[in-house]
């Protein structure tokens, strides 16, 4: 029980701290709900790995993958918001899931498993994480400044189309890999939430990063050890333990206002 | 016109939006040190043709710049400054350059207190925040400055300072200004050529010569009255 407590902390808090992380963009991107509706998406392919027996979260990346390209297809066709297109394409994917999602799987595909996790899979989205870390790191100015003024953003060299297509990606990544601690129906408050904590404790850009990625790693490592002492399934706890973080920055703000 | 003179060429421009034409066979060239204005009625396609020209927009016909870097001020309504994530003066700033003394110099000149490097990027009223916005353009000495409706929404004092400020950069640099405003006493006081615009060029050259009351008439309607400026 210790060691699946220790595997779950690690790969929860690289989850967290990389979806905080990420989540501090969705503010300006204005794709707050992006998140739960890529979560949805992920559901067939968290459905098939169920049922067939593999990796949850590939099962996941391999719809998901499918779901960002057709909207981004949308996106260029029908210069409709992102989100817009993703309740599109997410409503579609949850009803399919539904479809031939075995009952006794359900709670796990919704509500995420971190008790069957090896020591492999920790290694591997530790690195994944990284990786992700990097590569929003090197776009993260551009987009900020792109949500500030997408032509500002232009004419100083940006390249938005690409920009977006990469967070998209990263964010779809980012959803594959947090839907094996929060499931399918949570993902959003895994990037949203953390980002909200931020912006009521930062005054600026560097603290509201660091922040937001510290803050979605203590809801991970709080909602994980709150697993080993109760049993609940981890998912609800640490969103539970991200909204607590939440409403306890609503009043270190007003304290220090 | 000498063809070392000239920053910018626009041949046969035509610029479209789903099908409606915005912009129609357009030709103008202009030189080095001008301050052009761009007048015209809502409509008339002022946005758009700065926004081709910084070839933000896909349009048919030549755009030929002569210039290095190309600054540009868009309109307030296309600058986001609320439901962004917190941003401080010095980080917006930072995007730039990461020279504190160039940005602080630059701050100084467009009359900023370097103070408000530590307040939030929506925290500015519109003519403090327009005043930071030339600065953030102006600091990697570009050789064109282009500014949409630099003015709309600062009351009149305010406007007075900010075109003070663009004949300052504009006289000590050399900088060529293309501006796009609804106001015509600019046009008299700071212009050096002007473009009259409503879809395609209605008037183009100086403005004593060209700005004349049946020239506005013909671009703004017969609402339009006409107040001789003189200079002195």
């Amino acid at each position: 029980m210790l060691e699946t407590i220790l595997l779950a902390l690690i790969i929860g808090c690289a989850i967290g701290a990389v979806a905080g992380y990420m989540g501090s963009l969705m503010l300006t991107k204005r794709m707050a709900l992006m998140g739960g509706a890529l979560g949805h998406l992920t559901l067939p392919g968290v459905a098939l790995a169920l049922l067939y027996d593999f990796d949850v979260s590939l099962g996941a990346l391999l719809f998901l993958t499918g779901g960002v390209a057709i909207i981004w297809l949308l996106e260029q066709k029908t210069r409709l918001h992102p989100e817009a297109l993703t309740a599109v394409v997410f409503s579609g994917a949850l009803a399919t899931a539904f479809l031939f999602l075995p009952e006794e799987k359900t709670e796990i595909a919704l509500l995420g498993d971190i008790s069957q996790i090896s020591p492999a899979t920790v290694l591997i989205t530790v690195l994944i994480c990284m990786g992700l870390f990097g590569v929003i790191k090197s776009i993260y100015a551009p987009l900020v400044l792109s949500g500030i003024s997408a032509d500002l953003a232009q004419t100083n060299g940006a390249n938005i189309k690409r920009n977006d297509a990469i967070y998209l990606i990263c964010i779809a990544i980012t959803v594959a890999i947090g839907v094996r601690i929060v499931g399918g129906l949570m993902t959003a408050a895994l990037l949203a939430i953390p980002a909200c904590t931020a912006k009521n404790l930062s005054n600026g850009l560097e603290q509201y990063t660091v922040i937001s990625s510290i803050a979605g790693a203590i809801a991970c490592a709080l909602g994980i050890l709150a697993f080993g002492v109760t049993g609940i399934s981890a998912g609800p706890l640490i969103i539970i333990a991200s909204v607590v973080l939440f409403l306890a920055s609503i009043f270190f703000r007003d304290k220090g206002r | 016109m000498n063809d070392n003179n000239k920053v910018l060429e626009v041949n046969d421009l035509r610029v479209a939006y789903n099908g409606t034409t915005v912009i129609e066979g357009l030709s103008f060239a202009v030189k080095r040190r001008d301050i052009l204005v761009i007048l015209g009625p809502n409509g008339a396609g002022k946005t758009t043709l700065l926004r081709s020209l910084l070839n933000l927009l896909p349009y048919q016909g030549d755009i030929t710049w002569h210039a290095g870097k190309i600054g540009y001020v868009p309109p307030q309504e296309l600058l986001r400054r609320q439901d962004i994530p917190p941003l401080k003066l010095s980080e917006f700033f930072a995007f730039k350059t990461s020279d504190r003394e160039k940005i602080e110099a630059m701050l100084c000149a467009v009359g900023l207190d370097v103070r408000c490097l530590q307040r939030q990027f929506n925290e500015l009223s519109t003519g403090q925040f327009q005043r930071m916005m030339i600065a953030w353009s102006l600091l990697d000495n570009p050789d064109v400055l282009i500014l949409d409706e630099p003015t709309s929404g600062i009351d009149i004092g305010g406007e007075e300072t900010i075109y003070s400020l663009l004949q300052k950069f504009w006289q000590k640099q050399n900088l060529t200004i293309l501006l796009v405003t609804h106001d015509l006493h600019v046009v008299w006081e700071y212009a050096t050529q002007v473009l009259c615009l409503n879809r395609q060029e209605m008037c183009m050259g100086e403005p004593d010569e060209v700005l004349t009351p049946e020239q506005l008439k013909r671009l703004y309607g017969s609402g339009i009255k006409f107040y001789q400026h003189r200079h002195g």
